[in-house]
């Protein structure tokens, strides 16, 4: 994941840009910390009300189940293994360059222009613009979800699986890390689109929280095959829990999240290059 | 009145300007309604008439929570941070002076951008899930301008409640945490999670009779005719009637506890 905030493009021909943008992160991130920690009740806070948030999504499949047995087919601890996962994935996503959305606001404002003249790659620059620490907070809880689902699953445990588990949380977190790039990009083509974006994120993680058994095969195909979200956790989690894919795809394309994300991340970093490419200042 | 209603003017143009964002949001709001539509196709399927409602009922639940999200704030949005930066700034004392009352005025502005939004980020979505689902939309124009007075009420119910939070700023050095206490609440107890009446026993009662269900939940009902006959509808509007001036009140003493606390510097 550390490669992520840095210009993937630039980073992987010369070390220089590399090192760079990892510094530049690095050094954004850590003032943003400190002036966080300046109202430090604010933060708990946020912290708190930001896992808050995304659990109430978890307490309302809870609520579903005081009326239910299974949706889709799958009982709660199995939607818990889903709802954890993705919600970790995206909080890691989210924390490392979730600030990446406000990137076209900082076109409309013109204050993308001070971004491009610092000696820093303009992708760690977005990604650690306002780095919001109070995203561990989706993080700990979308953890701790999946620690009990872990722990209550009945699942004939080997080491694949075993394996599979952390694998699935930081690909997907990559994967959701490759769409937010994409989502940036396009903002230098549509302007002020940050809701486009969160459709994507938020929304594929409200989607990839419950069964892949609840949706339509099209929109499962256009998640797999364009949009590959359901390799963020639907494909290893079903290889986890030993249920066969709707799309009847083979058990192993589990194992492929990885190769996934890194795929995706190749058209995301040229489009964003090419976003910065086609960048005109509005001049203000 | 006619400064506030141009006021109101005023947050319906300044919301009117943003089209791309405008654009952006219907395209969320609709891919949300078709997440959310097939769970609950899969939860009315498992369990028929959950809640009270039939499929087609929840199903429009859903859409119509999507058109209205935006107007009514329900996860978040709208005025309060402008106005705790104000508070923040001390550009309030400015408002202060102002020979307009200050809860009427972002009252006002407030529902000038809920119209806008209400219109520019809430049909689109409805006619998407209408195409797509069967919907049970009521053909009764006098449940339609029932509901219509319904989501008024809840819009002011929605900036009575955020004034408040917008308010905590006099006390409080910065306000975002108590914005996204706030989003909390308003995302589960409005119904915009789940509907209200899907939550079990005394803890459904409970959370029927709190001020979020003015937001969301009351005029669903008032819209899929949950409440029948005149009384029942007379019932709903005046549940979300009497939350309104109960919280207008409280957010005016809160008001004037605030102001006696402002000190303006000169220079």
């Amino acid at each position: 994941m550390d490669a992520a905030p840095e210009g993937p493009g630039e980073g992987s021909r010369r070390g220089g840009p590399v090192r760079e943008g990892l510094r530049g992160y690095r050094l954004i991130v850590a003032m943003w910390i400190r002036s966080t920690m300046t109202y430090r009740t604010s933060f708990v806070l946020t912290t708190v009300g930001q896992a808050a948030i995304t659990l109430l999504d978890f307490v309302a499949i809870y609520l579903m189940f005081s009326h239910i047995d299974a949706l889709g087919g799958f009982t709660l601890p199995e939607i818990a293994l889903l709802y954890g996962s993705c919600s970790a994935s995206l909080g890691l996503a989210d924390l490392l360059l979730g600030n990446t959305d406000r990137v076209g606001a900082r076109i409309r404002d013109g204050s993308l222009d001070t971004m491009l003249v610092r000696p820093v790659p303009v992708l760690a620059q977005v990604a650690a613009d306002r780095f919001a620490l109070r995203r561990l907070g989706r993080i700990g809880q979308g953890l701790g979800v999946m620690v009990w689902a872990v722990w209550s699953l009945d699942v004939d445990w080997t080491a694949g699986k075993v394996l599979l588990v952390p694998v699935m949380v930081i690909a997907g977190a990559g994967l959701f890390a490759a769409v937010m790039v994409t989502g940036a990009a396009f903002q230098f083509v549509a302007g002020d689109a940050a809701e486009v974006q969160n459709s994507f994120t938020y929304g594929g993680c409200t989607m990839l929280q419950y069964p892949p058994t609840v949706f339509a095969k099209d929109l499962l195909r256009g998640v797999t095959f364009v949009v590959p979200l359901a390799f963020v956790n639907w494909l290893p989690a079903l290889y986890v829990l030993g249920r066969p894919d709707p799309l009847g795809l083979p058990g192993w394309v589990a194992f492929l999240s990885p190769l996934v994300a890194f795929v995706v991340f190749l058209p995301a970093s040229l489009a964003w290059r090419a976003g910065v490419r086609s960048y005109r200042s509005t001049g203000s | 009145m006619r400064l506030y209603l141009a006021v109101t003017a005023g947050g319906f143009r300044r919301y009117a300007t943003y089209g791309t964002a405008t654009a952006a949001g219907v395209f969320t709001n609709t891919v949300f309604g078709f997440i959310v539509a097939y769970t609950y196709i899969a939860l009315w399927d498992e369990r028929p008439g959950l809640g009270g409602y039939d499929q087609a009922q929840a199903l429009t639940f859903v859409w119509m929570s999507q058109s209205l999200l935006a107007a009514a704030a329900l996860i978040g949005g709208g005025f309060q941070e402008e106005l705790q930066e104000r508070i923040r700034t001390g550009d309030i004392a400015v408002d202060l002076y102002r020979p307009a009352d200050l809860q009427m005025w972002w009252l006002a502005a407030d529902l000038g951008r809920a119209v806008f939004q209400l219109l520019g980020r809430g049909v689109v979505p409805l006619v998407a899930g209408a195409l797509a689902f069967p919907l049970a939309l009521p053909v009764d124009p006098l449940r339609w301008l029932l509901f219509l007075v319904s989501v008024l009420l809840a819009l002011v119910v929605s900036f009575a409640l955020r004034y408040m939070v917008g308010l905590a700023a006099f006390w409080l050095m910065d306000g975002s945490g108590i914005n996204v206490m706030a989003t909390v609440t308003s995302i589960f107890f409005s119904g915009m999670l789940l509907p209200l009446t899907v939550f079990p026993g005394g803890f459904g009662e409970f959370v029927r009779v709190l001020p979020w269900a003015a937001m969301l939940q009351v005029p669903m009902d008032v819209l899929l005719g949950e409440h029948a006959g005149a009384g029942g509808a007379a019932g709903a509007l005046g549940f979300q009637a009497g939350w309104v001036l109960v919280l207008l009140g409280t957010g005016r003493l809160l008001q004037s506890a605030a102001t006696r606390k402002v000190v303006v510097q000169g220079g």
